[in-house]
């Protein structure tokens, strides 16, 4: 949204910056990377990391990327909503873009927040660190391991 | 209050950004500018000439409905133009050193006849296989309808083309804006065309000669005759669009053929929704997807630091490219000319600084027409190696006017199609061959290629079209070029 002054991910960066709980930049990382087999939609690949098998038990990992699965499902899901909110935004001649936010916008703030939340609960306690795919291009989620230094 | 660096001003795409980031533009804006005043000025000539006579004999509903078509035509137009065309953000260096790490292969022996692994991966989707290629530039394995855009060096969504008319890539984010624009500028040049003649005739009625009319109302004339000319190319342009919206493609697709059944092996649209209403909804009123580059997003000390690492790792492919391409062209009857020398070195001893940003705008003012050596003196991306593969072709398919109407002798686009680039043809493999290794060596050698296309005919064909390479057609298939139907269409690629 080029007009907007706040879109999430604006917002979500700047909270990031200033509590600065980025991942440090010498660790070791993994990457779970993105699951095309059902088209362009964003979902990303459940398969367990082997680097993570002392750290995290297999559920809490799934639980994890299924539950982001569902919130980027829901984010490009073509309900009705979203196609009624495309064709008044179509017939303002897309004025309304500057004003409003968008579902897809308000379900990457949901996953923000769960990634936050998801970081405290489970992640930060075992020396992980899980970032918001969003900051990452919605590639991959990187999961930093905070106390082994990068091979 | 100390300034804050905001993080488009970091960014390494070669975009241009107005209003704090808030407008994102392709490099070169020309053309946008001429498509505005085309747009603004035909318009304004409407209203000024036909619209008060009109409104008095007819209805006065004519200038209300040309108003609000004007609106809408500009409020789309702006939307494409400076909106994110849903350019991919590049890899992290973490990201990419891990991504190197999978597809590094033991390079046992440089021989030079070792032929590299392809740089690609190939995943499923829904049971059609497709090819992820590896973006030299932005570290990643591009998603599957994604393609990079060589002027504005970005890794586009579901790239469609760069449409230098709207002076921006036309991508996921903003197609369905793009598609708005050409819809209802058919809308209002087929309006504007109706009523400049109906003014015309109605003032030629009373049996005066043509010329009173036409000194009555010289506007009319002149909007008639705009329109007439544009009306044709828009019609097809919507039209065209319109195929590709009902059946969830891209042009980029359709030009190569993605999804025509080729060798026996049945070929479908993985992307399409099944029915043509499907489609039409979800590429146009479906869930608009986010900008993921954060232009507006502030730049913390991390993520300088992070920039750094990733522009010192460019620094070292950056030695790449230097040196002097030698072309051997042959003439029409099959010989071939004493080689001549492209200037690929001059621009290449530009220094790549730390800061992308100042780099960017060095390259802002370099001229940006002359195509094969300013590419090649692109030295800081491996990728333009591979995006100059599609020149030749691209050059063609792009093309606004036909090809007929151009001053050229007939090509053939079968016979130039499967050719190598003009003046890296060599180097790509060489350094597809030894890219890890290769990061040492600053020299290539002189490289004879053989190319039907001369150079002169590529320069005409890039001043007739204005466009350098908007399509990444590298994996163009000889299975799909045959098509006519295809090559019928490629013209209408560019608005």
């Amino acid at each position: 949204m080029p007009m907007s002054n706040h879109t999430p991910l604006e917002d979500m960066s700047s909270s990031r910056g200033q509590a600065s709980n980025g991942p440090p930049p010498n660790c070791q990382k993994v990457f779970i990377q993105r699951d095309y087999s059902d088209g362009t939609m964003v979902k990303f690949q459940t398969r367990f990391p082997t680097e993570l098998g002392d750290r995290l038990d297999r559920p809490t990992f799934e639980y994890t990327i299924n539950q982001l699965n569902n919130y980027f499902a829901e984010a490009e899901r073509a309900s009705c909503s979203t196609y009624c909110e495309g064709c008044l935004a179509c017939l303002t001649g897309y004025l309304i873009y500057i004003c409003t936010e968008t579902h897809y916008e308000k379900c990457l703030r949901k996953v923000a927040k769960f990634v936050s939340e998801q970081n405290d609960r489970v992640y930060r306690p075992r020396g992980l660190l899980l970032t918001d795919p969003t900051t990452r291009g919605l590639r991959l989620i990187e999961i930093s391991v905070l106390d082994r230094p990068a091979s | 209050m100390p300034r804050i660096t905001r993080k488009w001003e970091l960014f390494p795409g070669r975009n241009r950004f107005c209003c704090d980031g808030r407008v994102m533009m392709a490099p070169q804006t020309g053309v946008f500018y001429v498509t505005i005043c085309l747009i603004a000025g035909t318009s304004g000539l409407f209203f000024a000439f036909d619209c008060p006579f009109l409104a008095e004999h007819i209805t006065p509903a004519i200038p209300v409905i040309g108003c609000l078509l004007f609106i809408f035509v500009m409020s789309a137009l702006f939307r494409t133009s400076f909106s994110d065309p849903g350019v991919i953000p590049r890899a992290t260096p973490d990201e990419a050193a891990y991504i190197e790490k999978q597809i590094e292969v033991p390079n046992n022996g440089n021989s030079p006849t070792y032929r590299p692994p392809p740089r690609t991966k190939e995943v499923l989707v829904r049971g059609q296989p497709v090819k992820l290629k590896y973006c030299f530039t932005c570290k990643i394995f591009r998603p599957p309808r994604a393609s990079h855009c060589s002027l504005c060096d970005n890794c586009v969504e579901r790239f469609d083309h760069h449409c230098p008319w709207v002076g921006n890539c036309v991508g996921r984010r903003n197609y369905r804006y793009f598609y708005a624009f050409i819809v209802s500028l058919a809308f209002l040049c087929v309006f504007i065309l109706a009523c400049a003649v109906t003014h015309l005739i109605m003032l030629t009625k009373d049996n005066k000669p043509f010329v009173e009319a036409v000194r009555e109302s010289p506007g009319s004339v002149v909007v008639s005759v705009i329109c007439f000319f544009s009306v044709w190319s828009i019609l097809g342009l919507a039209g065209f669009h319109t195929y590709l919206t009902t059946s969830n493609q891209t042009t980029n697709e359709d030009i190569k053929g993605s999804f025509t059944s080729k060798r026996g092996q049945e070929s479908f649209n993985p992307y399409s929704q099944g029915n043509i209403c499907g489609n039409c909804f979800y590429v146009l009123c479906g869930p608009a997807p986010p900008s993921l580059i954060d232009r507006r997003g502030v730049v913390t000390p991390e993520y300088r630091a992070e920039q750094k690492r990733v522009s010192e790792d460019c620094v070292i492919t950056n030695n790449k490219v230097y040196g002097t391409v030698k072309v051997v062209q042959p003439q029409s009857n099959g010989n071939s000319v004493p080689p001549v020398d492209i200037e690929a070195g001059e621009q290449s001893t530009m220094v790549h600084e730390p800061s992308a940003w100042g780099t960017h705008q060095q390259q802002q003012q370099q001229p940006q027409h002359n195509d094969s050596s300013q590419q090649s003196s692109q030295p800081s991306h491996l990728d333009s190696l591979n995006d100059i593969t599609s020149n030749s072709v691209t050059h063609l398919v792009m093309n606004e006017l036909p090809l007929a109407s151009l001053p050229l002798a007939p090509i053939d686009i079968d016979e130039i199609a499967p050719l190598p680039p003009p003046s890296i043809v060599m180097n790509n493999n060489n350094s597809m061959n030894n890219c890890n290794n290769m990061r040492s060596s600053s020299l290539l050698e002189p490289a004879s290629v053989t190319t039907p296309l001369s150079a002169s005919r590529l320069r005409l064909l890039q001043d007739t079209t204005m466009i350098e390479s908007a399509l990444d057609l590298d994996s163009l298939e000889e299975a799909s070029i045959g098509h006519g139907s295809q090559t019928g269409l490629i013209k209408m690629g560019v608005p």
